[in-house]
């Protein structure tokens, strides 16, 4: 209606009373899955990002094909916080069903812009409202019934995009990007945006405080979701049997690596340079991947929580018959079902000793889509230098949501295929022993099935073997095998990425996190140092086993805060079973678990509250 | 005068049959796995197979301990119980020019492994899949396995009250191109099922009841060795002509199927049923079925299809192994990535 743009804001006087606020807010946008929102939510994400403002988004979904309640929030920020942001000040109101709600977790002064019908001014008198006759505008601008719903997403942007005063040239070319491929379709959506634009320029003066403003801070920058990076870490490592059973947040994933591969690795002659198998289950996929990888190739499976446990029996064979592959495993809230389409770090302790018996494996940490492709690709040459399942372990919040980034370098160092024996090196040195350590480094030299030499063959096996890979149950033979293996472990030390000191200087407290826990720990620290006048030292893990300079990090501070987002400080565990006694009492917990991604002042409150300030 | 040591005898790769041999068998004397362990080095050994180029894969048990026990010179993989199927699928498809050849068990295949059993058969994954079929466990001393027939008894006197699973039919029904069911005893048939199984591109089959002569040769056992000779029937006269050898065999017309197989060796099934056709799907599976019921125990090459693309055919890969592509073909070049890191801008 006419009159909405003199809802409440006016008489508030809103506007008047409260400076601007430029490109520091977040959006949230409350819709129902399957409604085909997120061309839209996307479309939106990058005309901020267009515009060269820092932005994240982040979807927050049920685990259902279509109806219930989705949140999508967009948060623009001019000093790059990219973390979840606790309020999102601007609401876009499509669900009845939770629009109540929805208005009424604004904070005061926030903004909501609701279809006109679901009369939500008479929940808040503290924010400014525009009512949009959606339906009446979709109608308008697209006769057919069916694509209204779908249409109707780009009618918000367009309303959006006026009242944030995001220029609409850069719009249509986030709308282009987005349907590249067909003209009626762009059409179409900018048809719908436009109308959502005019409406609200012809209807609404502008009552709240909110503005997008143009910066160059984005230029140069890419955007992309960590299951993308991975799948594209794993096709530049050059992967070549990919083995995998769908499980939610990793099957983008997979999906992402298989399309690049056939994009990238089809030779001239039509043939494929890798294998593809949807697996029965994760049992056969990690199976698959094990023996692929025993075969020689560079192989890969990616999974979640329920899949994990699933390859807890293969992943012991592997580790105890040294057998590479790699197993991205994207981490959703547990236990059991749990939560799958919300985040959580909660698969630390369950990977690290994965399998009955004395198990350890080695696990990557990515925290940006970045090192998602960096660790996609270190994760490889890992596996089979050391004869080992290498787990990624990154989560949903950094594995599907979209992440402004630095462009990825192309790889410096060539492949790294491990100690690998051929025909001619056995030849020369008249026959090998598989697992004794000749090298002094716990790794002992493979040969690969199909070496043409009647030296080559050894047997695999899972039951107890001598260094000659024979079968064996006497005691001292066993146990020269498996502490090699420990001292392989302490190798693996030396040759996982070292954490990322982000500030070592002075101070007597330091906090130590991982993953996505980084982005609200960097805004953490700077809100720390605002508020309370308080420098805190800060090291980024990167792999498990723990590198010295961990171990050093601890010793150097008299207090350290573990930040993970899990119940039982599962990091905070783990670092106890590796530091010395009198250094495990440095450690506390501060944890975020709810299946929401960690915000800044969630750690920031808490560490106020445990540091007494 | 001194006398040349005698020229050991060769196969036609220049391998005498020493070359083909495994290890010492700790297995139990007389148990049906040793003597198929034999058969497997004779058809290697006869077909003149390099034994490099061949992997042995197997579960966890009695019979997957066996390949220990033959062709030391090949590569082998004992892996987890009831998952050698995965396993082997993955080394296949890492170097597909190779001969997989799985041995596993009753237990292992048709109780914790029967789901990667079924979609092994149905990916029709290049391999040969023997069973090492008695019906029981061994290893944790004689419990009755998922292919035990009803009525047949344990030494304790336990009589099994389900029915069993026909890992014949299963396979047939699934998709597995080359499916029958031999006897440890019979050296002959056995014999030459493995060597055809050698000759075929697709997933072999091979249910083979191999007595367990501590826990399951006794009187009122339906997998005895005497149980076997008084019921074992087969179904067709197994025959196979290697494309090496350039004979010749004539049989009065519709005696005999001639199957051509896909490395130019010929299959040859004569009839000892009537007009069976061991082409036929849904025949073979009957056929099965009836058997069952009137207490036989069917052999010989059931069900045969050289036609159907294999999983690695399907897979549309470059001839090369996957395992050992160079980094040019496996990493794409700079403009790659330069090109991805323009369009995500």
């Amino acid at each position: 209606m006419a009159t909405g743009n003199l809802a409440l804001g006016e008489e508030q006087g809103l506007s008047n009373a409260r400076p601007r606020v430029v490109n520091d807010f977040s959006i949230n946008v409350a819709t129902v899955n399957g409604s085909g929102s997120q061309s839209a939510n996307s479309v939106l994400l990058k005309s901020i990002f267009g515009m060269g403002v820092p932005v994240s988004g982040k979807n927050l979904f049920p685990s259902n094909i279509a109806g219930l309640p989705t949140w999508y929030t967009i948060r623009a920020s001019k000093d790059g916080y990219v973390a979840r942001k606790r309020d999102s000040e601007v609401l876009v109101a499509l669900n009845p069903e939770t629009a109540k709600e929805d208005i009424l977790a604004l904070p005061p002064g926030g903004v909501a812009i609701y279809e006109e019908n679901l009369n939500l001014k008479q929940y808040r008198d503290d924010v400014v409202c525009y009512p949009v006759p959606f339906d009446k505008i979709t109608a308008a601008v697209c006769t057919e019934a069916k694509l209204r719903k779908l249409v109707k997403n780009m009618v918000y942007v367009g309303v959006v995009a006026q009242l944030l005063h995001i220029d609409l040239a850069v719009v249509e070319q986030s709308v282009k990007k987005q349907f590249s491929k067909k003209q009626k379709v762009f059409d179409l959506n900018f048809g719908a945006v436009k109308a959502g634009f005019d409406y609200a320029q012809s209807h609404f003066t502008k009552q709240d405080p909110y503005y997008v403003s143009a910066m160059n801070e984005t230029a140069g920058k890419i955007i992309i979701d960590g299951n993308a990076a991975c799948g594209m870490g794993a096709v530049f490592a050059g992967v070549t049997v990919v083995a995998w059973y769908p499980i939610t947040p990793s099957t983008s994933l997979v999906e992402s690596t298989t399309d690049l591969l056939k994009k990238f690795r089809i030779t001239p002659e039509g043939k494929a340079t890798f294998a593809v198998v949807q697996a029965e289950d994760e049992l056969a996929a990690i199976g698959m991947v094990l023996g692929a990888g025993w075969a020689g190739a560079r192989s890969m499976t990616a999974t979640s929580g329920p899949g994990i446990s699933l390859m807890a029996e293969f992943s012991g064979l592997g580790y105890y018959a040294e057998l590479p592959g790699v197993i991205f495993d994207v981490q959703r809230s547990g236990p059991s079902t749990g939560m799958p389409t919300r985040t959580q770090q909660a698969d630390l302790l369950s990977t690290a000793f994965l399998s009955h018996g004395d198990t350890k494996h080695v696990m990557l940490l990515p925290g940006s889509v970045k090192e998602c492709f960096e660790m996609g690709i270190a994760a490889f040459d890992l596996t089979e230098r050391l004869q080992t399942p290498v787990f990624v372990l990154t989560d949903l919040d950094l594995g599907m949501n979209n992440w402004m980034s630095d462009p990825f370098e192309y790889p410096e160092k060539p492949i790294d295929r491990g100690k690998v024996l051929t025909a001619e090196d056995l030849e020369r040195l008249g026959g090998f022993a598989r697992y004794r350590d000749v090298d002094g480094d716990g790794i002992g030299w493979r040969t690969l099935p199909g070496t043409k030499h009647p030296k080559a063959a050894y047997f695999t096996r899972g039951s107890g073997h001598n260094d000659a890979a024979g079968y064996t149950e006497k005691p001292d033979e066993y146990q020269k095998v498996v502490d090699r293996l420990s001292r392989k472990f302490e190798h693996a030390r030396t040759l996982v990425p070292a954490p990322i000191a982000v500030k070592n200087g002075t101070s007597k407290v330091g906090i130590l996190a991982f993953g996505t826990s980084d982005f609200a720990v960097r805004e953490s620290l700077d809100q720390i140092g605002n508020e309370y006048g308080k420098s805190v030292d800060y090291m980024r893990i990167r792999a498990y086993p723990f590198t010295h300079e961990i171990h050093d990090f601890v010793a150097s501070h008299e207090r350290i805060y573990v930040v993970e987002q899990n119940r039982d400080a599962q990091m905070a565990s783990l670092l106890k079973l590796d530091l010395a006694a009198e250094q495990t009492t440095k450690l506390r917990s501060i944890l975020n678990y709810n299946g929401l991604p960690l915000d800044a002042r969630t750690i920031t409150d808490e560490f106020a509250t445990k540091e007494g300030l | 005068m001194a006398t040349a040591a005698p020229t050991p005898k060769v196969n036609r790769i220049g391998l005498p049959i020493v070359d083909y041999r495994g290890g010492k068998s700790t297995l139990c004397a007389g148990c049906g796995h040793n003597a198929i362990s034999e058969r497997i080095v004779d058809a290697m050994y006869e077909m003149g197979v390099e034994p490099e180029r061949v992997m042995k894969m197997s579960g966890i048990g009695c019979s997957s301990k066996s390949p220990a026990y033959f062709m030391s010179r090949a590569h082998s993989f004992n892996s987890v119980h009831g998952r050698m199927p995965s396993v082997t699928t993955g080394a296949v498809l890492a170097n597909s020019g190779m001969t997989a050849l799985g041995v596993s068990g009753d237990g292992d295949t048709a109780s914790i492994g029967a789901g990667q059993f079924v979609h092994l058969m149905r990916r029709n994954l290049p391999m040969i899949y023997i069973i090492e079929d008695n019906g029981v466990y061994g290893l944790t001393k004689g419990q009755f396995s998922a292919t035990a027939d009803i009525g047949s008894k344990l030494k304790t006197g336990v009589i099994n009250d389900l029915p069993p699973i026909d890992t014949c039919a299963l396979a047939i029904q699934l998709g597995a191109t080359f499916v029958g069911r031999s006897f440890s005893g019979d050296k002959k048939q056995l014999l030459t099922m493995l060597k055809a199984a050698i000759a075929h591109k697709g997933t072999v089959m091979l249910d083979v009841i191999s007595p367990c002569v501590t826990f399951n040769d006794h009187e009122g056992s339906t997998k005895s060795y005497k149980f076997m000779q008084e019921h074992d029937e087969p179904i067709n006269e197994v025959g196979f002509v290697p494309a090496f050898d350039d004979i010749a065999v004539d049989y009065a017309s519709g005696e005999v199927y001639d199957v051509q197989m896909h490395d130019g060796s010929s299959l040859r099934l004569r009839k000892l049923h009537e007009d069976y056709d061991p082409t036929n799907k849904a025949n073979a599976v009957r056929t099965l079925m009836e058997a069952s019921e009137n207490n036989e125990v069917l052999t010989g090459v059931f069900y045969i299809d050289t036609k159907k693309p294999s999983f690695t055919d399907q897979l549309n890969m470059v001839d090369q192994p996957l395992a050992t592509l160079p980094e040019s073909m496996v990493r794409p070049p700079k403009s790659a990535l330069e090109t991805l890191m323009t369009n995500l801008q």
